[in-house]
């Protein structure tokens, strides 16, 4: 028997998904005034009676006082009562075989009630106006389903039961290759959504014929996954020939000789010194944090997947980001997250996009929620992150989701044994997430959904929580030998990367399948997620095996660690795949790929008019989308579970000012602290690469520095997101990037200690008079910062705390309008892009960090976005105070001329913070700081009002001229400042 | 002897932790034990003087906040509870641990069974999860937990703590009968010039306040609730995120206190047994 149980709000209550959609509705321009009610429902399968399906409803599924249910049949005349003026229902529901949490968790409670059913899906139901058909299809696909994992059935529900899979029956592929020509090879690589290059299908090829057989299914797609861009990174790591202003270089191995070999120069000079543990080997980077504990970071994209449907997308790229710690040394504690976003504006309008692309109003919801789900499930704080807009990300938003973790330090290394049994467990194997790794190397297409609909996927944050839950308890426990999670690629990366040194047996009809129907290929490359893959010793699995159990967590046996060298795919008693290992992990032919760079050469910014008042600019700055005020999703996210929160994303006298960094205490008994936080500017990469790079680093230590850290303590990530690197301009001015990396990770004792690409980020598609058209992402690199903190008494906020103090200015300021935002809010071009004096950078931000351990700093905010106008303006709302800011006294490297007032207000040079000092321990702060450019440029007001006074016109700030006579270039009342930035993302 | 405290864990419980750290700050032994070692083996409640059931998404809170567990827990242990309770011992209920309370209804919070539920946790008013910080008046005179509090500053991070009851007569009586143990109140401002007073419940219970002073939209501005007997206390804000000082927001402007307003209510339940 299938039941279907409706759930509507309660008479009197509000249907909040209703409106929703209607305002959704409105705003992308789909239908005004949409009228629309709401149900979510239940199907229930299985021997139960209407009495049990009506118990149900009342006492588990629905809540009597807020909601009120329809029990009937499916197909039962009582569940297609319409409500008044809207007669046509929308069904939506998630497609069989895509992850729904809901119906498993309520399929297991139903069970624990007694009442007998066997299968239960969800939905949601849509009562409508009529609308005309296209706009009817416009709603349901645009809004209430999304095609890559839902169905969306209009009138009543056609099915009587509920069906998932059918028996699968094996029969061994092989795939003809020995007779294919160049383009038969190429032909494969794409229909097979294997995604290789000609040389490596030809590799293949030749290596089969030696062999002297075809390949089958399985082996082919073993190499493609492990061969893939997501598994190999094989274009950065592989051959470049580099031509840019240094010249041109040749490299074996891009990130090799640059990334890594900063931090290995850096680990050589510190020798005894080095607190490096684990550099760019594991599945996150390891440095030392006390002498119990180190800490782990790592940060991932999940770029296609979210372009297709955000909230799964997103919802697993943090999902997945937080098996890199777990599945780092034997398993490290995530400790919090950060999330760092890229959308197109979300004033796009809905009629200009392209076919195929999601508005991306709905991708930044989507991938908020998506974020939001599994971090706050997971019972892991998201403290820090950021979000830039760019029209060039409409069909290519980036998603970057890190997390943190901490291990005991003797933890920190694992050893897969000879004999050890493979084991998996979490999530079991579906269908979901088929060609995950080798779809990242793709371009996105408007085709890209049908194509690869599979790789998107649903995640289930509490069987996460729950493996983790065990893993953490297995490991202090010693009940395995080594540990790594099940990412992209699925088993076949997991278990090829763990059996590397060894070699491996696979049992692949043991594995625990979702449902019925997979064949062998898919259950070796299935990317279902909340799986974790661990070396257990024989004389271990039991006990680790009744751990798990006591915990509800399956774990499975599905193969073992043989020192053969070799590969063993079985299915039963058939072998459907035997592979050297050394095929999977030596065997890539060497690529050389071209690589040029040529930057824009330096111009002066555009023509613009000097003004007298710039207030009007400060305001358009602090009301552009980078700028502006991200609270609308930073309190969407748990940042204090844990108990370790000290320094939030959000502070101020009324929590709402934006902080630089975040502090957490992870060991709750101890004073020592993590700071989080990061850099990234993808305008500058419109000039320079170079300098884009070296202002990213910059900016995530400064905003690091800002709050406390340990200047000399700080581990970073980096995060290439790229175009086509097959294109020799898009690639080379990754090298330019990646050659900066390298040369201010040196000069900053800063390491690189773990990094990730996505590079192929094009969107395709054709105009509606069938032109070809194609977007590339401009350079998008992220650098993450790890920092430290002896005593967290120490920390300091950005916000103003005390009328009276000075606020001093200190680093230089220079003319780097290129890539402002002053620019972009007024429509100028050209500028000479910031750059970075290293030399500078170290002695500021040793300086600041003195200053700060001496307790005189009472506030310190970095000069980003929008420079010191900025800065000022931000510290002042945040504090509830105003300042008043002479231009005359701020250090600067310029020509004396009418234009400095502008760039003086606006500038982005690097290496600056304003800080607030009491007047009592000016000297004291003088002292500290040094040599380094400073100077006091002005001071906290009682008065809630942002002035500045301009470049001509300023007195010395001791004078006692009258201060009323002065003509201010902003003039402005914190209470509108603060408005401007808090109310365009105010969602 | 001090009280030994039962942190209640199951699937998607992610406060247990830092919870027992505050117990254990305040004098108690804890021990974390999962749901199904307790199914297992209920005899064990006998052994712990303090259930506590801690913030998190016990089964990821599907269907909705805490009614998984809650219905597990009314299934299979309804008489242990009672027996717990009818034994004069304490049961606390954070964020997640009161929506699982909620859930159980008849068992905890003293409501009639024929009558079905009286109030119920529901989506917040703003229609989304919000973590954001709240000011507490303490409204009940018996409530253990809370005795000699008259005000906390504590955070609040949940999507579903909109306290609704059956009707405004159930509201207006559960607030005369001192059952709604703590109220949102208007946010202190930063120079701290307002002063708490205990406002007499009779006159309590259409005090709302605005959001966000308010987060979640509750009728009566309901932030608490605790059982005729005063041991038994839900509440939405979570007191183990402010026992220190640097977990208030405002700490680097000098506001917070040598210990964080959240550790009395620990240190209240470990009094009680001395």
């Amino acid at each position: 028997m299938l039941w279907e149980v409706d759930i509507y709000p309660a008479d009197g209550q509000p249907d909040r998904a209703g409106q929703r959609v209607a305002q959704e509705a409105a705003d992308l321009g789909v239908a005004q005034n949409l009228s629309v009610a709401t149900a979510t429902g239940f199907l229930v399968e299985g021997q139960l009676t209407l009495a049990q399906a009506k118990h149900l409803a009342e006492h588990l599924l629905a809540d009597r006082i807020v909601e009120r249910t329809v029990v009937a049949a499916i197909g039962d005349a009582a569940l297609m009562a319409a409500p008044l003026g809207k007669p046509v229902v929308v069904h939506v529901l998630p497609k069989p075989g895509v992850m729904d949490p809901v119906a498993q968790s309520a399929l297991a409670a139903i069970a624990d009630l007694q009442i007998p059913a066997d299968a239960v899906r969800t939905f949601k139901k849509y009562w409508l106006a009529e609308l005309p058909a296209d706009r009817l299809r416009m709603l349901t696909s645009k809004l209430l389903a999304n095609d890559a994992i839902e169905q969306v059935i209009v009138g009543p529900l056609p099915f009587d039961k509920l069906e998932f899979g059918a028996p699968y029956t094996f029969k061994l592929q092989t795939v003809a290759i020995d007779s294919l020509d160049d383009a038969g090879l190429m032909q494969l690589s794409r229909q097979g959504q294997l995604y290789l290059q000609l040389a490596e299908m030809q590799t293949i090829q030749a290596r089969f014929r030696e062999l002297g057989r075809e390949p089958t299914d399985i082996e082919l797609e073993t190499i493609a996954q492990t061969w893939s861009e997501h598994c190999s990174h094989k274009t950065l790591a592989g051959r470049i020939a580099y031509r840019g202003p240094e010249g041109e270089r040749t490299f074996k191995n891009m990130l090799k000789e640059t990334i890594f070999a900063a931090t290995d120069q850096l680990r050589k000079k510190w020798g005894e010194a080095d607190w490096c543990v684990s550099v760019f080997k594991d599945n996150a980077g390891i440095v030392k944090f006390d002498a119990q504990h180190n800490v782990v970071f790592k940060v991932e994209t999940h770029n296609h997947p979210s372009a297709l449907e955000p909230y799964g997308g997103a919802n697993t790229g943090l999902g997945g980001v937080i098996r890199d710690p777990l599945g780092t040394g034997m398993g490290a504690k995530p400790i919090c997250n950060t999330n760092v976003f890229c959308f197109a504006p979300p004033d796009t309008a809905a009629d200009q996009l392209p076919a195929g692309v999601l508005h991306p109003r709905r991708v930044m919801r989507g991938v908020v929620s998506g974020v939001r789900d599994y971090g706050n499930r997971m019972g892991i704080p998201t403290v820090n992150g950021a979000i830039y807009f760019d029209p060039r990300y409409l069909g290519n938003p980036l998603v970057y989701c890190g997390n943190v973790g901490i291990l005991p330090c003797d933890q920190s290394f694992k050893q897969v044994l000879a004999e050890d049994y493979i084991v998996a467990i979490g999530g079991r194997t579906g269908r979901d997430g088929i060609h995950g790794a080798t779809f990242s190397s793709a371009e996105l297409t408007s085709e890209s959904e049908t194509l690869s609909g599979g790789a998107v996927q649903i995640g289930n944050a509490i069987t996460e929580k729950m493996v983790l839950d065990v893993v953490l308890e297995a490991r202090d426990r010693g009940l395995f030998h080594a540990i790594t999670d099940c990412g992209a690629g699925g088993f076949s990366s997991a278990v090829g990367e763990m059996g590397e040194e060894l070699g491996a047996v696979v049992w692949l009809d043991r594995v625990p399948l979702k449902y019925d129907g997979l064949n062998y290929t898919e259950i070796w490359i299935s990317e279902a997620q909340e799986r974790m893959v661990l070396s257990v010793g024989a004389e271990q699995w039991p006990e680790f095996e009744q751990l798990c159990q006591s915990e509800g967590v399956e774990a499975t046996v599905i193969g073992q660690f043989v020192a053969t060298g070799r590969l063993q795919l079985m299915y039963g008693a058939e072998e459907v795949g035997n592979l050297p290992m050394s095929l999977l992990h030596d065997g890539r032919p060497p690529v050389v790929r071209d690589a040029v760079y040529q930057p824009t050469a330096p111009q002066p910014l555009s023509e613009h008019p000097a003004l007298s008042d710039y207030t009007g600019v400060l305001t358009k700055i602090l009301g552009s989308l980078n700028v502006a005020s991200k609270e609308w999703v930073i309190r969407q996210y748990d940042h204090e579970v844990q108990g370790g929160s000290v320094i939030k994303p959000l502070v101020g006298i009324t929590n709402d000012g934006p902080s630089d960094a975040a502090v957490v205490r992870p060991i709750l008994n101890s004073r020592r602290g993590l700071v989080i936080s990061c850099g990234m500017n993808p305008n500058y990469g419109d000039f320079d690469t170079y300098h884009m790079a070296a202002s990213a680093i910059d900016e995530a230590l400064r905003n690091c520095v800002a709050v406390g850290a340990d200047p000399k303590r700080i581990a970073i990530l980096d995060n290439f997101c790229w175009g086509d690197c097959e294109k020799p301009e898009t690639l080379g001015s990754l090298v330019r990037a990646a050659l900066a990396c390298h040369d201010l990770a040196v000069a900053l004792g800063t390491p690189f200690i773990s990094g990730k690409d996505s590079l192929n980020n094009e969107f395709r598609y054709a105009t509606d008079d069938g032109q070809k058209r194609s977007i590339a992402i401009p350079p998008s690199l992220l650098i993450s910062a790890l920092g430290q903190v002896d005593d967290v008494s120490r920390c300091v906020t950005m916000d103003l705390k005390q009328p009276g103090s000075l606020l001093y200015l200190v680093g230089l300021t220079k003319d780097e309008l290129g890539g402002s935002h002053f620019a972009q809010v007024e429509s100028l071009t050209g500028g000479y892009v910031p750059q970075v004096d290293a030399g500078v950078a170290n002695a500021t931000f040793a300086a600041i960090h003195q200053a700060i351990q001496a307790g005189i700093i009472r506030a310190c905010h970095d000069l980003s976005e929008g420079g010191l106008a900025v800065a000022a303006a931000e510290m002042a709302f945040a504090g509830g105070l105003g300042a008043r800011i002479f231009l005359k006294q701020v250090p600067h490297t310029l020509d004396i001329s009418q234009r400095a007032t502008s760039i003086l207000l606006f500038s982005e040079s690097n290496t600056r913070f304003l800080c607030e000092v009491a007047a009592e321990n000016m000297i004291a702060f003088e002292h500290a700081i040094g040599q380094v450019p400073h100077a006091v440029v002005g001071e906290v007001l009682a008065k809630p009002q942002l002035l500045i006074v301009g470049f001509d016109e300023a007195g010395a700030p001791a004078e006692p001229v009258d201060l009323l006579e002065i003509e201010h270039v902003v003039e402005a009342d914190l209470a509108d400042l603060k408005e401007a930035w808090q109310k365009p993302l105010r969602w | 002897m001090p009280p030994k405290v039962l942190i209640l864990r199951a699937p998607g419980t992610n406060c247990d932790l830092e919870t027992a750290f505050a117990f254990e700050r305040a004098g108690a032994v804890t021990e974390r034990l999962h749901i199904n070692r307790l199914l297992e083996n209920p005899r064990q409640f006998a052994d712990f003087q303090i259930l506590c059931l801690p913030g998190g998404f016990s089964y990821g809170d599907d269907i909705a906040a805490g009614r998984i567990l809650g219905s597990q827990i009314q299934s299979h242990l309804a008489d242990q509870l009672q027996q717990f309770k009818a034994a004069g011992k304490l049961i606390l209920g954070i964020c997640n641990g009161f929506q699982i309370l909620a859930r159980t209804g008849n068992v905890l919070l003293d409501v009639d069974p024929q009558t079905g539920p009286e109030a119920t946790l529901t989506f917040n008013r703003s229609g989304r999860f919000e973590d954001r910080w709240v000011q507490l008046g303490v409204r009940s005179t018996n409530c253990v937990f809370l005795q000699g509090i008259h005000e906390m500053y504590l955070p609040v991070a949940h999507a579903e703590g909109n306290f609704v009851c059956r009707d405004e007569a159930t509201l207006a009586r559960l607030g005369q009968q001192g059952r709604i143990a703590l109220r949102y109140t208007p946010l202190k401002t930063s120079a701290g010039s307002t002063n708490a007073t205990i406002v007499p419940a009779a006159s309590d219970s259409g005090d709302d306040v605005p959001y966000p002073q308010n987060p979640n939209g509750s009728r009566g501005s309901v932030a608490g609730f605790c059982d005729s007997s005063g041991r038994v206390l839900g509440l939405m804000p979570h007191p183990e995120r402010h026992i220190d000082p640097t977990h208030h927001p405002r700490w680097t402007r000098g506001e917070a206190k040598a210990v964080g307003d959240g550790l009395k209510l620990f240190e209240n339940a470990v009094a009680y047994f001395k």
